[in-house]
């Protein structure tokens, strides 16, 4: 009986329906904690009315009366009842009862029998009790179930009259339909958002593909240019590649959802959470709108769900406890994501009581993991890791909520099949947090290209920490027990395997000959694999492995370079496992290596050294380096006496790291690219050598322009590069650079801003001044680090951040007597005279420009002489 | 399809190792030389390893190690038959590629009872032609795992 039009009614009806529903849950949860909140009010009710509306019309009526119901209590909150948890709760419980129906619609395309009376007359007793005339609950009943469905009561809307205007909607009017439908429902945020489209997702994959095989066939014409010489063909080229390069972009974007759409569903469920397990529980999210690859949104949905739920169930206490404590009564789970250098982050924390190490330890020895002596010899991070292991649970009892034993092993399992890792940090009675790293997309991922025994393989580098290079009589040897090569890593030893003899391939003719070690860490676990030589990054399009070669676990894929070769992606979890470093018990001297690794794991900073005019190493913070690229020299163009290169759509300046660094005129330049917001920049080197993870402690200073002073990194002396020296000579809107003082007095700094760029910027200045600087992220986490912490001489911090702004954190330090005397500098990109004002009001003694770091440095040494003098 | 289709069946003919192979057209989307063929670690026996064809990567399957015979002489002399299966695509290599013959259906014998197991795994039939014999090639079972396929 359904036509087809009226089938794609439905569907488009399905679709719409469960999006408005989760907004609903999210919308609701909310609106319990602001009551007051008229506009929250306003959208659940339209998002239900709108439900109601199309049921009405696509002749469903067990929905129609259940929605028509839920409205009218909603109806009466408007005209002002009070909203109270039972009433949210019994809403909660129609939206539940509503996707019940809509499963079974859309699974049988017809409304399930039965009806919804017992939440029915819930609700219409509810909203009676409220307007106060004692009515009998029967006669109410009765109302409802004789009142017949009266189609006029459902208000018609354009889409019911454009659909019975017209036999069958065309493409034209689905889009008005669309948009005067948005119009009416959700006036207030049709003023700034765009028209969209429905596109199916398998369109989308689709157009991926191709994307994908343009990118290689454009690698593969460079490869060709690089060896022709035909000068006509540049111009082209240059064009398609630029093209190429948008139309990746551009169908990267679509795939791109933010990651709030997996987190839509938290707040309910630690509402719920809260409620069964009589905990107090605010759930604080933060970086919503970080965007990432919908298939990968798939992945960590579940994982993500599961964390919190852990954190609800395990790690927040109950409220006496926690008074018990001496902590506030509600306990905080905050979920974070962010980008950081080409990956995306999510954290997800909370305030309770931590892992409990020694529990987790007994519990291993019970399921014999590892040896009661081996036991005690594991660090505390290598002990969480157990946490992973199938079928492992230290909770007491089997709540309905988790302890079942299933969980983190397949939370694991999830973020490792999309090559991302996963890290625990705990303290007992101060919580735990994880942190997961996974790349943007899993189509293209950029990929170290290494060779063994004439071979090529590409490594991703997600996990790869740095590369060590290995000769006979360098600094680095890789020594010997019986048959086990280790490499002496900065008082490590880390396990050594060469790439022939994992792979099988003929061992290397001599060993002791120079190669390098791909030091590469897989959650907590670090190893090295060796191979005769590394040969460059390049960004590779992962394609699947056949099924004949699946069962080979140390590949994930395969691409083709732009030589036209295909090589194999060597899967790093894979390699792990071959080596069985995956294996939780482990030697004590690596016991020995991942304590001291965990200890100063704060203080480690991954630098990318490189080459730049003189044979002294220099070396820039990664975190700061938005790309390391090689691009053909004759592609970089004279303008204005400047270099620069057309990079993603725009002319990016080229600027020489220092005088005695030539712009190349042929072959392949290197380039660190550094992109902020619109602007990006390339510094041209001559020579990358090496990324490393080593402590950041700048032993020298400098007075060179561009140069932040010197550190000791993999024991040479290394200039550490000053990025910012060089974005106002790249852009004379920047503002200039300060020189760094030269005082020595160990400060310490708290310094708050959501910018990573500001934050990794900035922290090297003011350690090169002589501070010592701890850089967080957002208020609420400079909150909880003064919390634990409170030796800190000054907070540095940003005005404009997400969530809590600067003025909110000042006012919260200025109300609490233990921070009320900290000095507070207010960092900010612009500042008005009445901004000014109000920053003096919440607590700020001065305020500063962003990039004036003169401005900052000279307040910070005023203050120092007023402390020198009070002293 | 109809039975005039099916009473004819059209086979692109190889040999390896010297004897003639045919596999049905419909089956055979390309025949190539193989060039720049990277040797893929761990991997079974009888994958000779992977190949960029027109931008798509290709898992090469040696016909010689997969019916058992000696290898190949000259290694970098060999044509490849290309299929595809659930969406991936094969390479077969053989020793050399011939014409494409049209064979009566009815013609078909059935396999060799006596014929080796790994070579019966393989082959649906045989067609006696003049002077020799050619056998029909399963295409897919070419792709299933040599292992598997004697345990099976």
């Amino acid at each position: 009986m359904i036509g087809r039009a009226m089938n794609d009614l439905l569907q488009d009806f399905l679709t719409e329906a469960h999006e408005s529903l989760d907004v609903v849950d999210v919308e609701l949860v909310r609106f319990e904690q602001e009551p007051n909140n008229a506009d929250l009010l306003g959208r659940i009710f339209r998002l239900v009315h709108t439900i109601k509306g199309t049921c009405g019309f696509l002749g469903l009526p067990r929905l129609e009366a259940l929605t028509h119901a839920a409205e009218t209590l909603m109806g009466k909150f408007r005209d002002g009842m009070p909203v109270t948890q039972d009433a949210v709760s019994l809403i909660l419980a129609v939206i539940d009862r509503i996707k019940e129906i809509l499963a079974e619609l859309e699974r049988s395309q017809s409304e399930p029998g039965g009806d919804d009376d017992d939440l029915i007359r819930e609700l219409e007793s509810t909203a009676s009790d409220a307007s106060g005339a004692g009515k009998n609950v029967g006669t109410l009943v009765y109302q409802v179930l004789e009142r017949p469905l009266r189609p006029g009561e459902v208000p018609l809307d354009e889409l019911e009259r454009a659909f019975r205007e017209a036999p069958g909607p065309s493409p034209a009017e689905e889009e008005r339909r669309a948009n005067t439908e948005r119009r009416d429902d959700e006036r207030r945020e049709a003023a700034h958002r765009a028209p969209t489209l429905r596109v199916h997702v398998e369109t989308l994959e689709r157009l991926m593909t191709m994307v994908s095989e343009l990118v290689l066939t454009r690698n593969q014409l460079l490869e060709i240019m690089r060896r022709s010489d035909n000068p006509e063909l540049n111009a082209p080229f240059q064009r398609l590649s630029n093209i190429t390069g948008e139309l990746q972009e551009g169908v990267m974007k679509t795939r791109m959802q933010p990651i709030g759409n997996a987190w839509a569903k938290l707040p309910r469920i630690v509402r719920d959470l809260s409620a069964e397990l009589g905990k107090k529980i605010e759930l604080v999210m933060q970086g919503e709108d970080t965007e990432l690859d919908r298939q990968l949104l798939e992945f960590v949905k579940d994982p993500l769900t599961h964390m919190v739920r852990n954190s609800a169930d395990h790690g927040i206490e109950p409220p006496d406890e926690r008074r018990a404590a001496g902590k506030p009564e509600a306990g905080t789970i905050r979920l974070s994501a962010f980008h950081e250098g080409g990956h995306v982050i999510i954290e997800i924390s909370d305030d309770g009581r931590g892992l409990d190490a020694p529990r987790i330890r007994a519990r291993a020895v019970r399921l014999g993991l590892v040896s009661e002596s081996d036991a005690v010899k594991l660090s505390d991070a290598q002990t969480f890791r157990f946490i992973f292991t199938p079928g492992f649970t230290t909770a007491t009892e089997v709540t309905s909520v988790s302890g079942r034993g299933v969980g983190m092993d397949v939370v694991k399992s999830n973020i490792d099949q999309i090559g991302g890792t996963i890290d625990i940090k705990s303290a007992t009675g101060q919580g735990t947090s994880l942190r997961i790293k996974i790349p943007l997309t899993l189509a293209i991922v950029s990929a170290l290209i290494v060779e063994a025994a004439g071979d090529r393989f590409a490594i991703p580098q997600i996990a790869v920490v740095e590369l060590v290079n290995v000769n006979g009589d360098g600094e680095h040897k890789v020594e010997r027990i019986n048959d086990a090569t280790v490499l002496r890593l900065r008082e490590q030893l880390l396990p050594v395997v060469h790439l022939n003899a994992l792979l099988k391939l003929p061992a290397p003719v001599n060993v002791d000959d120079e190669h390098f070690v791909v030091v590469m860490q897989v959650g907590s676990r670090r190893f090295g694999i060796a191979v005769d030589q590394v040969l460059h990054t390049e960004e590779i399009v992962v394609k699947p492995i056949s099924t004949m070669l699946r069962g080979i676990t140390v590949f994930s894929g395969n691409t083709i370079l732009g030589d036209g070769s295909v090589i194999m992606i060597l899967d790093p979890n894979g390699v792990a496992g071959a080596l069985g470093v995956n294996s939780e018990s482990s030697a004590p001297h690596e016991a020995v290596a991942e304590r001291a690794a965990s200890e100063e794991s704060d203080s480690l900073v991954s630098l990318l050294v490189f080459r730049a005019g003189s044979s002294e190493p220099k070396a820039v913070p990664i975190s700061l380096v938005t790309r390391i690229e090689e691009i053909d020299a004759r592609r970089i163009e004279l303008s204005n006496g400047r270099h620069v290169v057309q990079y993603r759509d725009s002319l990016m300046p080229l600027l020489p790291i220092n005088a005695s660094v030539e712009v190349r005129s042929e072959g392949m330049q290197p380039l660190l690219v550094f992109i902020d917001k619109e602007r990006s920049m390339g510094l041209v080197v001559d020579e990358i050598l090496d990324i490393v993870k080593d402590e950041l402690e700048i032993k020298v200073g400098s007075r060179t322009p561009g140069v932040l002073g010197s550190a000791i990194i993999n024991g040479r002396a290394t200039e550490i590069i000053d990025v910012a020296h060089y974005l106002p000579l790249a852009f004379e809107d920047w503002l200039h650079r300060a020189e760094i003082g030269d005082e020595t007095l160990t400060r310490r700094l708290l310094l708050v801003d959501d910018s990573s760029f500001f934050r990794n910027m900035l922290a090297p200045v003011l350690k090169a001044a002589g501070y010592e600087v701890k850089a967080v992220g957002s208020g609420v986490e400079a909150l909880t680090v003064l919390e634990r912490d409170l030796r800190f001489d000054f907070v540095i911090c940003d005005i404009e951040m997400p969530g809590m702004d600067g003025f909110e954190l000042a006012e919260r330090l200025r109300a609490d007597p233990r921070t009320e005397h900290l000095p507070l500098i207010a960092l900010s990109s612009h500042h008005s005279p009445a901004m000014v004002e109000r920053g003096h009001e919440a607590g700020f003694g001065k305020f500063v420009a962003k990039f004036d770091r003169d401005g900052l440095l000279s307040i910070l040494k005023e203050r120092q002489v007023s402390w020198a003098r009070a002293a | 399809m109809t039975t005039r289709h099916e009473s004819e069946i059209e086979y692109v003919t190889a040999t390896v190792g010297g004897q003639l192979f045919g596999a049905p057209i419909a089956r055979v989307l390309d025949v190539f030389a193989p060039t720049r063929l990277t040797r893929v670690p761990l991997a079974p026996p009888e994958v000779a390893g992977v190949l960029n064809l027109r931008g798509r990567i290709m898992t090469a399957i040696c016909m010689r190690r997969r019916l058992g015979l000696p290898p190949r002489e000259n290694e970098e002399k060999c044509m490849a038959l290309g299929i595809e299966r659930d969406g991936e695509a094969y390479g077969l290599l053989v020793d050399s590629v011939g014409e494409v013959l049209k064979l009566p259906f009815a013609d078909r014998d059935a396999v060799p009872v006596n014929l080796q197991p790994s070579w019966a795994r393989v082959a649906t039939g045989v067609h006696r032609l003049e002077g020799r014999i050619l056998v029909v090639l399963d295409v897919d079972r070419c792709l299933e795992r040599r292992s598997e396929s004697l345990a099976a």
